[in-house]
């Protein structure tokens, strides 16, 4: 049984006028006759095709990633010395400041709701397009003014920002941060803002209305369900995010008071209002890459996810928790309800980890193979590993009273972000590429990124906790020789490096596949959800037919009809039986 | 550390009657008892400090002892789950082109992995309450003597950009310093005496600064406007360097300050150096400009047990 054999139970895709003609297993060069209008970069720039609005986020946000780890870099360069003067302080201002808004704005949310999230989304639901294609494409150019207006800030006339990614009142203030860098990092916040509400009301439209007959809610791969409620978390959290910066903004240059205690005004309440966005937007940033190991780790498993539903429910309950633990950042303020916001907070590690032992669950008793994109996914369930349970330790007040502005907390997040976007992006990088080119990433060279990340992860933040412990503040430029952090930090900057080198490899492998392009064909991985079906690339509005959706896998229950029902039928007589019944029948 | 071997012990007494295979697998379960009895119950008598300060104030071992506790449970945890993964990744690795039973659920086993950890938080929770409790108690706000008689020496702390002055209201004594100018480059020192209640008043006169010591275990946000109020109870003499935690502008990293604990009766002849020396609270005098509305503030966790007048503006 092959996929490219029509069989009568294929469903014809709603869209009207679709493409016509070509059945999965066709290539790229066909995808071209269905469209219509400019070709070249005009038709680039002018597309509202979610696939290349998609590729459009994916290179812009993975810029913004090289460009920020660059300046991790300098940062860990400038430590690596307990009196460096590499850079000067206000220049190390700028670039922690920096490293953290393009890190957390312009990488590892677009990277993910806007890069991965609108190519596969639609193709999983079995969906022609996102549900307003227009305002996808606004999404990208607000996002790549956004992006480029917050980088393009190092060059005006008293630097960028240099205050920290959260921006706290009133040291953005017009007295403490004068410049016009400030000012294009919180317009740069309003536009991409703006871009994550298109985008996350995209994507809520377009999982509920645009999914394909047969895929109910509980039919929805796990990847597109994170994506879902990700949606709603966006609609929540970046409204207030921009009702903040525009208050900054008036506090700035139209004289209100709003965080200014001179006028009678309240710092704290940036706090409030920026937590608020900000404690959801950690999920923001934490639920898709939830999802793509989730849908990684069966396919690798060869065997379907393992508790699905109780899977939709830990989402659903961590994205309504994470709207109620905002003030867990603000513990050391001495002026929040303690023990409320530290229950909420330990209260996120249940359904955390219920998904722990879902994925453990998945993989037990299956055949695993180690791909890359496998191998990303099993390290992201370490990395995240260590970041929940230091993450756990942190919502105990007092633990945050010893630990808060340490290096221990910046070890702690960046564990989380990095085990999240770097290990669980990357794998689905690695696990998409094929699909989206049509073309296979080196799996030697992707193994050499792998391995030399993983390590050089280790090595770079477990001396960040320890020299945490040992009372290193963040965000300084500088400390002295008696402190005892000599040792710790170098050690810090050697893993740096080794990540750094790690994406040399990376890379060199997108080099080697456009050089010496092996072909993907439409299924690599023997992958269970839509977007497996149609061809790689996948031709315009994605499909010509689709195959009967019963499960959250159908292209899995399509390719192996003999174990659809297995988990009902375990034994192998009515098996073979059963396969007897559906070969005659095709 | 003497339990392994009554639990040893235990073990051989059952040992006797039974056959071979049973014989091996209790001679397993007691060396297994004996390897684990200690880390266990280490954990309940023993705290490992895990690069931690063991504090210097009954504040920060509290904290400290909570520290300890909850890294325990969170390497076993972590330890366990981290295990299960290396464990499942080897033990199911792909060995044939055998489909594998294409299982999707086990109601039980996600309940139970539900439970787990729902009890897990909430013993992690119970102590978290109780420790923050403790190291939130506060004195009642300008109270000389505590309820056993001991005196309260009061100490209000400004935050500036980009240093410290430590205010002794009833002492007359005031000390401020810039960046790393100070004992030892090492920024402005506060002297506080053991043994003693020290109430502390800290407060911001620009941005948001953070008062940190490392050996106290403690941080607190310097807020403009806002007066935050904890206690310290200083137990071992010594020299602790402290620092600056929140993003405060240009100099932050050079915001430093220590604090150095004496005996009662070197802080007296401390104080009595000062005010010869002219360090008095006339030296500073607050200017005008810098003096936004305070308002005192507790946390609100035990905002029943001391009762401030005011209340903070949140």
């Amino acid at each position: 049984m092959t996929t490219t054999v029509e069989t009568p139970d294929l469903i014809e895709p709603e869209e009207p006028g679709g493409p016509n003609g070509h059945g999965p297993g066709t290539h790229e060069h066909e995808s071209e006759h269905a469209e219509h209008g400019p070709s070249g970069l005009l038709k680039w720039l002018t597309s509202t095709d979610h696939k290349v609005i998609g590729k459009s986020y994916m290179i812009t946000s993975l810029v913004t990633f090289f460009i920020s780890g660059a300046m991790a870099l300098v940062i860990r360069a400038q430590l690596s010395n307990p009196s460096s003067s590499l850079v000067n302080f206000q220049t190390y201002n700028e670039l922690f400041t920096m490293h953290g808004s393009l890190m957390l704005y312009l990488f590892a949310g677009p990277f993910a709701f806007g890069g991965l999230a609108n190519y596969i989304v639609p193709l999983q639901v079995g969906a022609p397009d996102m549900a307003y294609p227009r305002l996808n494409a606004l999404s990208y150019w607000l996002y790549l003014s956004g992006a480029s207006m917050m980088t393009l800030s190092f060059v005006v006339a008293g630097g960028a920002a240099s205050f920290g990614w959260v921006a706290y009142a009133p040291l953005s203030d017009s007295i403490n941060s004068p410049g016009a860098g400030t000012d294009m990092w919180l317009m740069s916040l309003a536009l991409t803002g703006f871009s994550a509400i298109f985008t996350g009301v995209n994507l809520v439209a377009t999982i509920f209305y645009l999914r394909a007959p047969g895929m109910t809610m509980f039919r929805i791969p796990i990847f597109s369900w994170n994506m879902l409620v990700t949606g709603i978390l966006i609609l929540i959290a970046f409204p207030v995010l921009f009702g903040a910066v525009v208050m900054l903004f008036c506090d700035r240059h139209f004289g209100t008071h709003i965080y200014s205690v001179q006028g009678g005004g309240v710092p704290v309440l940036w706090q409030h209002l920026f937590w608020f966005f900000g404690h959801p937007e950690v999920y923001i940033l934490a639920l898709p890459y939830f999802g793509i190991v989730t849908d990684i780790i069966p396919v690798f498993s060869r065997k379907p996810l393992f508790g699905y539903r109780g899977m939709v429910f830990a989402t659903m309950s961590i994205a309504a928790l994470s709207t109620g633990v905002w003030a867990h950042h603000m513990f050391t303020t001495g002026v929040v309800l303690l023990p409320f916001f530290s229950l909420l907070s330990y209260l996120i590690a249940i359904p955390t980890g219920i998904k722990f032992f879902n994925w453990i669950g998945t993989m037990w008793g299956g055949q695993l193979s180690f791909q890359t994109p496998m191998l990303f996914s099993i390290g992201f369930l370490f990395a995240f590993l260590m970041g929940g349970v230091t993450g756990v330790l942190l919502a105990s007040p007092p633990v945050d009273f010893m630990t808060h502005d340490t290096y221990f907390v910046v070890a702690h997040f960046h564990q989380v972000l990095i085990g999240t976007t770097v290990f669980a992006g990357f794998a689905g990088f690695y696990f998409w590429y094929p699909k989206m080119f049509g073309r296979m990433l080196n799996e030697r060279l992707g193994k050499i990124h792998f391995w030399l990340l993983f390590i050089g992860f280790w090595v770079t933040f477990i001396p960040q906790y320890i020299v945490g412990l040992k009372g290193m503040p963040r965000r300084v430029a500088d400390y002295l020789t008696s402190n005892g952090w000599t040792g710790l930090n170098q050690l810090s900057t050697v893993g740096a490096m080794v990540i750094g080198t790690s994406f040399l490899f990376f890379l060199f492998n997108l080099v080697h596949s456009w050089r010496k392009p092996v072909p993907a064909g439409d299924n690599p991985w023997d992958g269970g959800a839509l977007e497996w079906f149609t061809s790689s690339p996948p031709p315009h509005h994605n499909f010509t037919h689709l195959p009967p959706i019963r499960s959250e896998r159908p292209v899995w229950d399509y390719n192996h009809p003999e174990h659809h029902k297995d988990e009902s039928h375990g034994d192998k007589r009515h098996r073979e039986h059963e396969k007897e019944t559906v070969g005659a029948s095709s | 550390m003497s339990l392994p071997s009554r639990d040893t012990s235990s073990a051989d007494t059952s040992e006797g009657p039974a056959t071979p295979t049973r014989e091996r697998r209790w001679k397993r379960l007691a060396v297994g008892l004996a390897v684990g009895a200690p880390l266990v119950l280490g954990g309940c008598n023993f705290y490992p400090s895990y690069g931690a300060s063991r504090g210097v104030t009954t504040q920060g071992q509290e904290t400290f002892k909570l520290y300890s506790g909850m890294m325990t449970t969170g390497i076993i945890v972590g330890g366990l789950v981290g295990l299960l993964i290396l464990y499942t990744a080897f033990r199911y690795r792909r060995r044939s082109d055998d489909m594998p039973k294409q299982f999707h659920e086990s109601i039980p086993i996600e309940i139970l992995y539900t439970a787990i950890p729902v009890l897990i938080v909430a013993v992690l929770f119970f102590y978290t309450v109780l420790t923050e409790n403790n190291v939130d108690a506060t004195v009642p706000n300008n109270a000389r003597i505590t309820t056993t008689g001991a005196p309260v020496l009061q100490v209000k702390i400004t935050a500036f950009q980009w240093g410290w002055r430590f205010d002794y209201p009833n002492n007359n004594v005031s000390v401020s310093g810039e960046t790393t100018n100070g004992p030892g480059g090492l920024g402005p020192q506060m002297v506080l005496p053991v043994g003693e209640t020290v109430q502390i008043l800290l407060v911001s006169n620009d941005v948001i600064h953070g008062f940190y010591v490392r050996d106290f275990n403690f941080s607190r946000y310097a807020l403009p406007g806002v007066q935050n109020r904890f206690d310290l109870n200083i137990i071992h003499t010594g020299l602790f360097p402290g620092q600056c935690t929140q993003i405060c502008g240009l100099y932050h990293s050079e915001m430093l300050f220590t604090v150095k604990g004496v005996t009662p009766s070197q802080f007296a002849t401390w104080t009595a150096t000062e005010i010869a020396t002219g360090h008095t609270l006339q030296r500073y005098p607050v200017p005008a400009s810098n003096t936004p509305p305070v308002y005192d503030h507790v946390t609100p966790s035990n905002a029943l047990a001391a009762p401030s007048s005011k209340k903070g503006s949140l």
